[in-house]
């Protein structure tokens, strides 16, 4: 057995919905379930070692190699642009990236479309591939209160269930791009533990194709 | 560093030395070559705008000739200015470099990636030098038949190795089912020369990809003739500029450092940009990475903190220090500095040498 590989995480439901699918393929870890303030949780027997981080924090720790692989959602590949390996679709934590306004709304093609919004990098993609001048807010949480306040035209946004937009009167206007959790890989030890790795991949690609 | 001079002084490559500006104007018609836009420029005092160099290979180039049969081998050792990796400020960065310029043929190609695998073997036991050939992926994607505007998310799902991405994108764009399998194949594929070669031939479909296997092939078994020590593996995840490289290209690893050490490759089409005919090979070692790769961490500053006070002779001192820098490290110093790692403590008082204790 090689080396143990060091898996981040990301805190929250998705991480727990992905460590479920390692521990089904075998790369479990007792100790991680137990209610504890742990942040580090290894297994010498399948050579594995999760820890715990802040889900925009996955991509920054694979890259810089403290973890060999990670889980990070697409949005948050898209923003931040790692250079890391994407080895794997886990089909889990699905949603869209969508634009959404107050019910009703009308682009006013004359003015400058005012885009509040998480992801200010996707959403300037998506609006440039479009040749429409935006004007990018930048907010930290509660989107959904930048139209109604008149701070923005539109929101560029994570829709799930679509229901926190309902509650707010807001409605999607496009739909951007689907978001699923990948597989994250660091670039070099991709290339010394290869094997190991390849390995882990194949057990989860067999697992989420049965599951289907 | 020595190492790698010496190194490289013994294939016969000549130390080449720039200075540390070069016109702005070169840079700029050259941009996306370098690694970014971002470049430190002032203006001199007859009000020309130059920069502080970004990269050495541009200046090579440039100021080698063209006309004669010679082939030009040079290695450098420059710092060059680049922004940091976080993009919030300039850096200076030590790079070591290698370039072989003029009629390229089997032999010269094969030395210097055999030159590269031995820089990274100084630096490390456990290394990995990976091979790609750009003719392969631009050939592949031309026989399948991919339009121009399919090509730019396609190549970037192989730099990715996202094969998953490029089912998806395959079914979107209508490619064959052998088409995106291929993709995929080629996009996964990672392993020692020896292993991988047969699963490179089941992709390749076409002249071109024909041509690009068969290059790999000769310069491998070349490079192992010359006594390359390291792991040769293949890998189509490396992917550089088409305006700038054509053939081979590589990146190196050392385990233990998160990124690519090493980057090179065949760049006859940058000597195409400066209207020259020759061919061209080279690759650089950013030596900045091996900073946080010291074998062992240092607990300590120095070995001996070696206090004296005013009454102290200079010359009892001074022989002193002298005896005790035969053997271990000593910083001589007249107070108890405050932030100093050390061994063990000694003190100069009255002519003699006392020994108060280890570092509490």
């Amino acid at each position: 057995m090689g080396r143990m590989l060091n898996i981040a995480l990301p805190k929250g439901r998705l991480g727990e919905q992905v460590y479920e699918i390692f521990e089904r393929v075998g790369y479990g870890c007792p100790s991680i379930l137990e209610n504890n303030r742990k942040l580090i949780f290894e297994n010498e027997d399948t050579g594995v070692c999760y820890f715990w981080v802040k889900p925009s924090d996955v991509a920054i720790y694979v890259e810089r190699g403290a973890a060999d692989l990670g889980v990070a959602g697409k949005d948050i590949l898209l923003e931040q642009c790692p250079d890391v390996f994407e080895l794997l679709d886990l089909g889990v934590g699905k949603c869209r990236m969508c634009v959404a306004a107050g019910k009703g709304f009308r682009d006013d093609q004359d003015r400058t479309l005012r885009v509040a919004t998480k992801f200010p990098r996707i959403a300037a993609d998506f609006y440039s591939g479009k040749s429409r001048e935006i004007d990018i807010i930048k907010l930290n949480g509660s989107i959904e209160l930048a139209p109604i306040l008149g701070l923005s035209d539109v929101i560029v946004d994570i829709v799930e269930t679509g229901t926190t937009l309902r509650e707010n009167d807001l409605e999607v206007i496009e739909c951007i791009l689907p978001i699923s959790a990948r597989l994250i890989c660091n670039k070099a030890s991709y290339k010394f533990n290869y094997e190991q790795i390849g390995r882990l991949c194949g057990l989860v690609t067999d697992f989420i194709r049965k599951g289907q | 560093m020595m190492n790698l001079r010496a190194l490289y002084r013994r294939y016969g490559y000549a130390q080449y030395k720039m200075s540390k500006f070069e016109e702005y104007d070169l840079y700029v018609r050259n941009k996306s070559f370098l690694a970014s836009e971002h470049i430190i420029t002032f203006t001199d005092l007859s009000g020309r705008l130059l920069a502080l160099k970004p990269d050495v290979t541009l200046s090579i180039v440039k100021n080698t000739k063209d006309c004669d049969e010679t082939l030009y081998k040079y290695f450098y050792n420059e710092n060059v200015y680049r922004i940091s990796h976080t993009g919030h400020e300039f850096k200076e960065r030590m790079q070591v470099g290698l370039e072989c310029i003029g009629d390229i043929d089997l032999y010269s190609m094969s030395e210097v990636i055999m030159l590269a695998d031995k820089s990274l073997q100084t630096i490390s036991g456990s290394t990995s030098l990976d091979l790609s050939h750009m003719g392969f992926l631009s050939g592949l994607l031309e026989h399948l038949g991919v339009t121009e505007a399919q090509k730019g998310p396609l190549v970037r799902c192989v730099s990715e190795k996202n094969a998953p991405e490029i089912e998806k994108l395959g079914a979107q764009y209508g490619l064959g089912g052998d088409a995106v399998e291929k993709l995929m194949k080629l996009a996964a594929l990672y392993g020692p020369f020896e292993t991988s070669v047969p699963v490179l031939r089941e992709i390749s479909c076409c002249e071109k990809t024909d041509e690009a296997l068969g290059e790999l092939e000769r310069v491998y078994e070349t490079v192992r003739a010359l006594g390359a020590s390291g792991g040769i593996c293949l890998d189509f995840s490396i992917v550089n500029d088409m305006n700038y490289y054509n053939g081979i290209i590589f990146q190196g690893f050392v385990d233990g450092i998160p990124t690519g050490i090493l980057s090179g490759g065949r760049y006859d089409n940058l000597m195409r940009q400066f209207g020259k005919a020759a061919g061209a090979i080279g690759f650089a070692v950013y030596i900045d990475l091996l900073e946080r790769f010291e074998e062992e961490k240092r607990d300590y500053d120095v070995d001996v903190l070696l206090l004296y006070d005013d009454t102290t002779d200079a010359a009892a001192l001074a022989r002193t220090v002298k005896e005790l820098s035969g053997l271990y490290s000593v910083r001589a110093c007249r107070g108890k500095p405050d932030a100093v790692k050390y061994r063990q403590l000694m003190q100069l008082k009255d002519g003699r040498l006392e020994t108060i204790g280890p570092n509490a």
